[in-house]
């Protein structure tokens, strides 16, 4: 058996290098990337604590749920990059820094 | 130690070792590639905290449909990484890169203090789960699929208004504009 507290400490450390990829990173694609970091940590956290939970499966039945939203949010960012990139001709989130048109 | 620790302290030293390559490397590709060695040793600790399907649905739609996504996009946003790839190779972490560097590790240390002090093994409700506890010869799929017809319906179809909600904003921010 391996104990509960393994799982969030590997949770917590995948959620610091997603922190450290949307802090420091110059292109919009890695930011996604650590976003995505960030939500397996959650759904890692999630997943282990439905270990003691067999009849009700919240944690595994939230964790899919999750996995989904995951996958929506990937879809609609990167239609939303590629039309960044086709006004700016860039993807670096310092760069782009305008409202208007 | 057990085999099976052994297995899953690999796949833990799996994770984090390519998820710091992930945002160490300059090189945009090889990011992603190592990203998808991530998310696949993710699953096998999924596997390991007796959750086989949600195993299954990481490996099915984050290595099957998000990361060809985030390929695709690549390709589309960033030509010209790919028609000069060679000034690219510095391979060390800049100066600059410190004040994220100390914000992540900051986020560590308080996370793991806070796991440290919560006691997770000692909570009332894990101590006296007993016979709610899984088993690795349970059948976790079938309880997930009455879970989610009955006790679960609303979020489902939440979920899946939403899921087509975003199909339809997906498919029209990225369409072509029509000429007038």
């Amino acid at each position: 058996m391996i104990p509960l507290s393994h799982y969030l400490i590997i949770s917590a450390a995948l959620f610091s290098i997603g922190v450290y990829a949307v802090l420091s990173k110059r292109n919009a694609i890695m930011i996604l990337v650590g976003i995505e970091f960030m939500l397996n940590a959650a759904i890692l956290n999630f997943v282990a604590f439905s270990k003691h939970d067999k009849f009700a499966a919240s944690g595994q039945v939230f964790a899919l749920f999750a996995i989904v939203l995951a996958a929506a949010a990937v879809a609609v960012s990167l239609a939303i990059i590629l039309n960044v990139y086709k006004y700016y001709k860039t993807i670096d989130p310092t760069q782009i820094d305008k409202l208007r048109d | 130690m057990g085999i099976e620790q052994l297995v899953f302290y690999v796949f833990a030293v799996i994770v984090l070792a390519s998820a710091l390559l992930v945002v160490a490397n300059k090189n945009l590709v090889r990011s992603i590639f190592l990203f998808f060695i991530t998310l696949f040793s993710m699953a096998g600790l999924f596997v390991f905290a007796l959750a086989d399907f949600v195993a299954i649905t990481q490996i099915v739609i984050y290595v099957g449909g998000v990361l060809v996504l985030m390929i695709f996009a690549f390709l589309l946003s960033n030509k010209h990484i790919l028609d000069n790839p060679d000034n690219l190779k510095t391979g060390v972490i800049g100066l600059h890169h410190l004040p994220g560097i100390l914000v992540a590790f900051l986020f560590f240390i308080v996370i793991v203090w806070s796991v440290s002090l919560a006691k997770v093994e000692q909570l009332e409700w894990i101590q006296h789960s007993g016979d709610n506890t899984l088993k690795p010869s349970d059948n976790t799929i079938h309880n997930i699929g009455i879970n989610l017809m009955t006790r679960y319906l609303l979020p489902f179809e939440v979920v899946s208004v939403f899921l087509m909600m975003a199909l339809i904003g997906a498919a029209h921010l990225a369409r072509k504009e029509r000429k007038p």
